[in-house]
């Protein structure tokens, strides 16, 4: 468990530490597993040239369980996620070193919830934003 | 492959904004949130949150929660033919047949836990047709939610389908 971050720690412009994973068919298989996703595209290379994407690819959704895990890390158990939103822009190829990242953008207090809002993206070993969205997180506050 | 002049078909006429028949998940387990958690995390030990009850009981959510991906429908038992999406190894891919994941935009209520049961409801919402890299290809736009036994939202979804 990481240590709880509070909303008044918080400032605008501030990254969070990054999730990173080398994604093979190894990450692939147990998401597929859990998520009962059995799809050639993301099993079979010859599958994945024919959907034009040069072979086997990861699954978004992967993808998308690495920013929740980063925020997770960063806020703390006791904060909550309330909203995501990514675009899968690019493929996820066999062996690329995904890094999330993640940016605030914003924080207010609103109706008893203190409210940060994030730019988050999953960066390959390029530097090629692969997925670009946003997140709200709400934090415990020390007052 | 020949270009075609709408991947739009009839049937997502009629089911444009008609809400499809609600499905109802198994009880989550705590073997579940377990397994999902070592799988979004392999290879480190996943946050305790999410498999040790003690750990858990300390925290304001008094108990194991499930990570906000976790999927309750996974693994329905199986009632009729195993129709794969996609590109199948060996076989000529029809137009309009290559199915990509184009994101989605969560909201999240309450967690998940062990013990809940997930009732779920999807429908089309719209969809835009543009000129790709890949020739003709349409998005979809599907909305879901997630409600617990308690009626609680637990997640709506808009995700993107993006069909070539």
């Amino acid at each position: 468990m990481g240590a709880q971050l509070y909303y008044e720690d918080v400032e605008i412009g501030q990254s969070i530490p990054a999730f990173i994973r080398e994604t093979d068919f190894m990450s692939w298989n147990r998401y597929a597993a859990v998520n009962d996703e059995f799809v050639y595209i993301h099993m079979d290379e010859e599958a994945g040239r024919a959907a034009g994407q040069g072979g086997a690819f990861g699954m978004g959704n992967l993808r998308w369980a690495y920013v929740l895990n980063a925020l997770r890390a960063w806020i703390g158990d006791e904060a909550e996620i309330r909203e995501i939103a990514l675009q899968f822009r690019a493929i996820n190829h066999k062996n690329d070193v995904l890094r999330t990242s993640g940016v605030v953008t914003g924080k207010r207090q609103e109706d008893g919830e203190n409210i940060v809002v994030l730019e988050v993206n999953v960066l390959n070993q390029n530097d090629e934003k692969t997925a670009p969205g946003r997140a709200v997180v709400l934090l415990p506050s020390r007052g | 492959m020949t270009e075609v002049d709408t991947l739009v078909t009839p049937e997502m006429e009629q089911q444009k904004g008609v809400w499809g028949v609600e499905t109802v998940s198994f009880p989550i387990s705590e073997s579940d949130i377990r397994k999902w958690a070592i799988a979004v995390y392999w290879p480190e030990t996943p946050p305790r949150l999410y498999w040790d009850p003690e750990y858990a009981r300390t925290t304001r959510w008094g108990g194991i929660v499930a990570p906000e991906d976790f999927n309750p429908f996974a693994w329905p038992v199986p009632t009729g033919k195993f129709e794969p999406v996609g590109a199948v190894p060996g076989q000529q891919n029809q137009r309009g047949g290559n199915l990509l994941n184009g994101g989605q935009v969560d909201t999240f209520g309450v967690r998940m836990r062990p013990g809940d049961v997930i009732r779920s409801r999807t429908r089309l919402s719209h969809w835009e047709e543009r000129h790709g890299r890949n020739g003709r290809t349409l998005f979809s736009y599907m909305e879901t939610e997630w409600r617990n036994e308690n009626d609680s939202l637990v997640k709506r979804r808009v995700a993107t389908i993006i069909r070539y």
